[in-house]
């Protein structure tokens, strides 16, 4: 017993197996697959975005894209005295996208969301997207450094949910050069040094638009 | 008289040929495309995703549903009636009772993994490509699994012992077997064992140890299917 199972393993005897396609890490004694494509598994602490389908009583239940149905509740979703004949529909309504994070997921993946912090809010004008969930983290870069060069170049607002739902809310030229941006990082989301040639691809973009205009 | 030379001129134990492909349904969570000689079988993955209606809920787990369709014109020429019929609901069953042993959806419960196959086009053998199709299909879309499902039709035709039979074979005027049998990787566990016709004790041993044998080359290509998609991807 040298090694030990991590995620997306088990072991059967001497053996440990990989129960998911994958690439193998090894972190002391632990080994881990990293799976190349999959469902997105709630965390807590995790932003996603999601889309609400129904209020109840108490709050708002919002559609993760997981097989599973959050709960935003009222006392966390507004610092604001709710009065409780009010009608929640006025703050947010079905339909609407919103921006959140996971405070509490039960071992049936039942999920609590919150809406209290900075950067949490209900979606308003922009678009949303959508991308594999495994590809989020290079998305985002190290310490935000792909997103943060994307935001940058094409001055728009983009929040990307764990999930792999993403909003962008800029002038209609500057989201569509994002979406682009961001699907290129998708598909060649292995490739090394993928910054610079996207601060490439998107300073020849800009040049092309100003030219064109 | 013995059957000494196959209808398609293949050795006894020779595979048709194969062709295997991860990734082919751009909407679906994981897809896969499989080809055996003249049977070929598409797969489309969706899920986990919630189940409705909700009495088939399992809250310790998730599961897994399969849905097998001929399309009308895949057979020989004569229409097939679309859509559900009892020989489909069957080999549905026996498909998601096949896979079931070796996906863990614990993880995923009152969940759903929905598994569609459809067959353009049939010559025999059609629930194994369906389930060797399946099995690619559950890898790529990142379905927790113990193993790898590969299925091989092994069988007799007047008394000789052969792999994956044609339609030919199937309908051979004399005594016939035809035996689909899906083994997983690993432990060589029999998922699925299905037989039509008759067959001796002995030589139904002999056949399964064909089976064994020959899935392991089925398995290879599968395992070259997804490397080769994300490959490409990666």
């Amino acid at each position: 017993m040298d090694y030990l199972p991590g995620d997306n393993t088990y072991r059967e005897d001497e053996k440990i197996y990989s129960k998911v396609l994958g690439l193998v890490g090894l972190s002391g004694r632990v080994i881990r697959v990293t799976p190349l494509s999959g469902p997105y598994i709630p965390r807590v602490g995790d932003k996603i975005i999601g889309k609400v389908i129904d209020i109840t009583m108490s709050g708002w239940r919002v559609d993760t894209e997981t097989a599973y149905s959050a709960l935003l509740n009222v006392k966390d979703a507004t610092t604001r005295y709710i009065k409780k004949e009010e009608d929640l529909s006025k703050l947010i309504a079905v339909g609407d996208y919103v921006i959140v994070k996971i405070i509490n997921v039960t071992s049936q993946n039942l999920i609590d969301l919150s809406m209290k912090e900075p950067g949490l809010f209900p979606i308003k004008g922009g678009r949303v997207i959508r991308i594999n969930n495994q590809k989020v983290p290079r998305v985002i870069g190290k310490q935000g450094s792909m997103i943060t060069l994307i935001k940058n170049k094409t001055n728009c607002e983009i929040t990307v949910g764990q999930n792999g739902v993403i909003w962008i809310r800029g002038t209609s030229e500057n989201e569509l050069l994002a979406v682009r941006a961001i699907k290129l990082v998708e598909e060649r989301s292995h490739q090394e040094g993928l910054t610079e040639k996207m601060e490439k691809f998107l300073d020849e973009n800009l040049k092309a638009e100003v030219a064109s205009s | 008289m013995t059957y000494t030379q196959r209808l398609d001129g293949r050795k006894f134990d020779e595979l048709r040929p194969m062709e295997a492909k991860a990734g082919v349904i751009p909407n679906a969570d994981g897809s896969a495309y499989f080809r055996a000689g003249n049977t070929i079988s598409y797969a489309a993955v969706y899920g986990p995703r919630e189940l409705f209606p909700k009495h088939l809920q399992n809250p310790k787990k998730g599961i897994i549903r399969c849905y097998y369709n001929m399309m009308p014109f895949s057979g020989s020429g004569e229409r097939i009636r679309p859509g559900m019929n009892r020989r489909a609901q069957e080999i549905s069953l026996v498909l998601t009772k096949a896979l079931n042993p070796v996906i863990d959806l614990s993880e995923f419960p009152n969940s759903v993994v929905d598994i569609f196959v459809e067959l353009p086009q049939t010559d025999a053998g059609t629930r194994c490509a369906a389930l060797c199709a399946a099995s690619i299909a559950l890898a790529d879309a990142g379905i927790p699994m113990r193993d790898m499902v590969s299925a091989i039709a092994v069988g007799q035709v007047d008394g000789t012992i052969v792999a994956d039979l044609i339609y030919g074979e199937e309908s051979y005027p004399a005594v016939v077997s035809d035996i689909p049998v899906a083994v997983t990787h690993n432990n060589k566990e029999i998922t699925l064992l299905q037989m039509d016709g008759e067959i001796s004790k002995k030589d139904l041993i002999k056949a399964l140890e064909l089976a064994k044998g020959v899935t392991e080359t089925i398995y290879e290509l599968q395992k070259k299917a997804l490397k080769d998609k994300f490959y490409k991807d990666n």
